[in-house]
């Protein structure tokens, strides 16, 4: 401090010995306003000063006490609360919107069951019925084989008898053509063709 | 892009020349003012500007005259006052940028009193926080052109550290009694340095409101002194003022960034000093 003043006050020295130069020759006197070394250790302002910074700091101290810091410390405290409701909602928010979705998804999951359930019972539903009509249409389908087997049969049996009968015909015809004039015996005749026929 | 590269790196070679250059100049405008001084051309008084004086009238400074002083910490209160009460008036949940720079600035200071002193300091908070808006709102004005910086004055930041030192002295002894003057005992060093220790913590202690006080208005004298004398220097080169101007120019952004920290430093020091008197146990 000592030291910061000396300089200041050599400064000053050098600085007054230009001014009184300047002074001769210019003629100008700075002397009014020129400071005297360093105005800050001009002690006849110190009690100045002093008194209107002690005001000054009583002044912001009352200021910041009364108005200001209670106000700050309320909307600090305030936004905190806000904040703290909120985060507190938007957590409920979210709770709630995960029970929802579960419940959907159980919803859905029930659906599905239900849907799954349904479809089976309709599958079954057709598959029975399918199997009730293909069992007519079997059953149908038999009688109408054994009917056209016996009408196959009974055709074979006519055929056999015509063929049978055309056949003995025919053999009593070349027996009367081979042998003209002699009594053809028709029972040997039907007994040697069935005997043919037969096999 | 290649030669938007090439153009900037010209730019920058070209800035480069030109700080040079006007580097250059300003060291001929200086020995060219130096010569001119003898000639009794050249006339700076940075020290002018620290004067004090009666505001209305001429005539002696007495204790309850109004000065340039009273008027530029009136503005500092009304600094404050529009800052802290003005700014904040909407009380808004979603704060308004005057409202969240008051809240910048007591949520600022607030962390630093509870993160450097402890919570039990709190109760001191309004008290720090008082030191700590003056002493920037005075900074700050004191930096307006043809202002007058009343934290540039010995005599207010002495009172200013004075109050700390007292506060936190006696603070120490009502909270601690005699346990207070532990805090020059140093019980983690050996035994036999202990008395040497004590002898040294106890002037480290009692220099504590001349280096608090001497900071403060050391720095914003300093500052303001040089950007006088660069002024000067412009107002005296004619043309190649310019040199000098650009100097004022880097030099007043250097003074906005030191009248923040030396209100910083004041305030974050008479932290540290109040958590010796809360805690004085090493």
């Amino acid at each position: 401090m000592a030291d910061e003043a000396e300089n200041a006050g050599q400064g000053e020295n050098a600085h007054g010995g230009l001014e009184a130069g300047l002074e001769v020759a210019i003629g100008t006197d700075h002397g009014a306003t020129d400071a005297a070394g360093m105005p800050q250790l001009d002690f006849a302002t110190f009690d100045n000063q002093i008194f209107w910074l002690i005001l000054t700091l009583l002044a912001i101290f009352f200021v910041l006490s009364k108005i200001a810091l209670p106000r700050i410390s309320a909307v600090i405290a305030e936004r905190q609360g806000t904040l703290t409701n909120d985060l507190a909602a938007a957590e409920d928010l979210k709770r709630q919107a995960a029970e929802a979705e579960e419940s959907y998804n159980t919803a859905l999951a029930n659906a599905r069951a239900e849907a799954q359930k349904i479809a089976q019972e309709t599958r079954d539903e057709i598959q029975a019925q399918l199997q009730v009509e293909i069992d007519k249409a079997d059953a149908q389908i038999a009688a109408r084989a054994s009917e056209g087997e016996a009408r196959i049969a009974e055709i074979e049996a006519g055929a056999l008898a015509t063929a049978e009968e055309v056949a003995r015909d025919v053999a009593a015809e070349i027996v009367r053509a081979l042998a003209p004039g002699q009594d053809v015996d028709a029972d040997a005749v039907s007994a040697a063709v069935t005997a043919r026929v037969r096999g | 892009m290649a030669t938007e590269s090439t153009n900037s790196q010209a730019k920058s070679g070209a800035g480069k020349m030109i700080f040079f250059v006007l580097i250059g100049l300003a060291v001929l405008a200086f020995i060219a003012a130096l010569l001119d001084d003898y000639e009794g051309g050249l006339s700076i008084h940075p020290m002018d500007q620290f004067i004090v004086s009666p505001l209305f009238g001429d005539g002696p400074v007495g204790m309850f005259t109004i000065t340039n002083a009273t008027l530029w910490m009136a503005l500092a209160v009304l600094a404050v006052v529009l800052l802290m009460v003005v700014g904040t008036r909407g009380r808004a949940v979603i704060p308004s940028r005057s409202q969240s720079m008051a809240e910048l600035a007591y949520g600022f200071v607030r962390n630093m009193v509870e993160d450097v002193a402890g919570k039990d300091a709190l109760p001191y908070f309004p008290y720090i926080f008082t030191l700590f808006l003056y002493i920037l709102c005075a900074n700050f004005l004191g930096l307006i052109p043809g202002s007058f910086t009343t934290t540039s004055h010995i005599a207010v930041t002495a009172i200013l550290a004075a109050a700390v030192f007292l506060t936190v002295t006696i603070l120490g002894f009502v909270k601690n009694g005699a346990g207070f003057l532990s805090l020059f005992w140093v019980a983690s060093a050996p035994l036999a340095l202990r008395p040497i220790l004590a002898v040294i913590e106890l002037i480290s202690y009692f220099v504590r409101p001349v280096s608090h006080s001497i900071r403060l208005a050391g720095n914003v004298m300093a500052g303001h002194a040089v950007l006088k004398v660069f002024a000067g220097f412009a107002g005296a080169l004619g043309l190649a003022g310019i040199a000098p101007i650009i100097g004022v120019v880097a030099i007043y952004g250097l003074e906005v960034l030191v009248s923040a920290i030396q209100a910083y430093v004041f305030t974050i020091l008479t932290c540290v000093y109040l958590k010796d008197a809360l805690h004085p146990h090493h």
